[in-house]
């Protein structure tokens, strides 16, 4: 049987690819944020996991406003990433795991979700950073890929507890297949940021707190906001808490929170990292 | 608006309405992705904007560089940070234009809000 190792969660910034292609891991505005990924890198050398289950949201690379799907799972061989418009160096490739993709959109169907799926999908830095700081300079990518993708660019969002629901079901799936993989659950983006508006700069440290201490067994609090009362609390992209929060949904019940970063700001983010294992 | 909600002060959801109206301006955005589009618009800005028949409100708003200006118009962020990269602006630049902020006020405003005691529990 296929065993879920753990939960990996982070920030996703675009400006934290630059730092990585600069060099500037340890340079005094962004050492305190890399000073959290020796950590992740050493647990993720001891659980080895080889593939990972992803929850992100696009930033307009692979879907535009002429479909937007609320929830996408990619059932591809191979993802690429791409010019996001900023003509950045581009990450490396991933291998995907279609048979696992499958797996999961059959059983989200069966639990009642209806998701877009997708045999073609672009990732952009959403998926790529996290992996870029779990396995510095690592090319080819060591564990395959199975991207979920969230809505939060276009309202109405999924509600929080539908996203906790979601992941849910992908637990259901990765509990249920019956390979032998090691499968490690990755949520990424937030935590609080507002990059637009009279507003732009906000960040939120005491939700922020609220979230990190709450998401390990206790997602039910975090899910009792409306969508518009988390964009009040985090900010308008801090509503990619939801893809921590269904990567939670995804780990299963229970989980000990074994490593925890958190620093103010990167660029106009919170930024968090967390490493939970299944308790 | 479907439900009526409390508004959130600078703070503009990109809802339906906001799609909808703002359609054109992203549609261009998103065509950025493209090194060689990027390159037209620099060449001849009016016309690649008239190839993606912004309305004269978006038109303006890109010509005066206001990036709220463009949100009213409809742009969302996600795709307006594209063009903020072609006229060479970060997420820092653009967060002083909309807040009136020099650059410098800014990056400090984002640096004041560090909590007291950062946390970093294992």
């Amino acid at each position: 049987m296929a065993q879920i190792v753990g939960a990996y969660f982070t920030s996703h910034v675009p400006a934290i690819g630059g730092a990585i292609h600069r060099g500037d891991e340890q340079t005094p505005y962004w050492k305190p944020f890399f000073d959290g990924f020796p950590p992740v890198q050493e647990w993720l050398g001891k659980v080895k996991p080889d593939v990972a289950v992803v929850f992100s949201n696009d930033h307009g690379l692979n879907f535009f406003l002429d479909s937007m799907p609320t929830f996408a799972v990619g059932a591809a061989p191979h993802y690429h990433n791409a010019d996001e418009g900023w003509g950045l160096p581009l990450y490396p490739s991933f291998v995907g795991h279609p048979e696992l993709s499958w797996h999961i959109i059959e059983t989200l169907l069966e639990e009642e979700f209806d998701p877009v799926t997708c045999q073609q999908m672009l990732v952009d830095h959403a998926v790529s950073i996290p992996f870029a700081l779990a396995y510095p300079k690592c090319e080819p990518w060591p564990l395959k890929l199975v991207p979920i993708g969230i809505n939060t660019v276009q309202h109405p969002l999924p509600s929080a507890k539908r996203c906790l629901a979601l992941g849910r079901a992908v637990h259901k799936a990765l509990a249920s297949w019956a390979g032998n993989e090691r499968i490690v659950v990755v949520g990424t983006g937030g935590l609080s940021h507002q990059l637009d508006g009279e507003r732009a700069g906000f960040m939120n440290p005491d939700y922020d707190r609220f979230v990190l201490d709450h998401l390990v067994n206790d997602p039910e609090a975090i899910i009792k906001d409306s969508i518009h009362e988390i964009v009040r609390l985090a900010g308008t992209q801090g509503v990619e808490v939801l893809n921590w929060i269904a990567a939670r949904g995804a780990l299963g019940p229970s989980a000990n929170e074994i490593h925890r970063n958190y620093h103010v700001p990167i660029s106009n983010t919170a930024a968090a990292t967390v490493v939970y294992e299944p308790a | 608006m479907h439900n009526k909600v409390d508004p959130i002060p600078g703070t503009h959801i990109f809802d339906g309405a906001a799609a909808r109206k703002g359609y054109a301006l992203n549609a261009m955005c998103f065509s950025f992705n493209l090194p060689s589009n990027r390159q037209q618009f620099l060449e001849d800005e009016s016309a690649y904007c008239a190839r993606y028949g912004l309305t004269p409100e978006q038109r303006d708003a890109v010509a005066r560089r206001d990036i709220l200006g463009m949100i009213a118009a409809g742009g969302n962020i996600y795709y307006l940070a594209k063009l903020a990269g072609i006229f060479g602006l970060n997420v820092q630049d653009v967060g002083a234009l909309q807040t009136g902020k020099t650059v410098a006020e800014f990056k400090q405003f984002l640096l004041d809000q560090a909590p007291q005691t950062q946390i970093s529990e294992a």
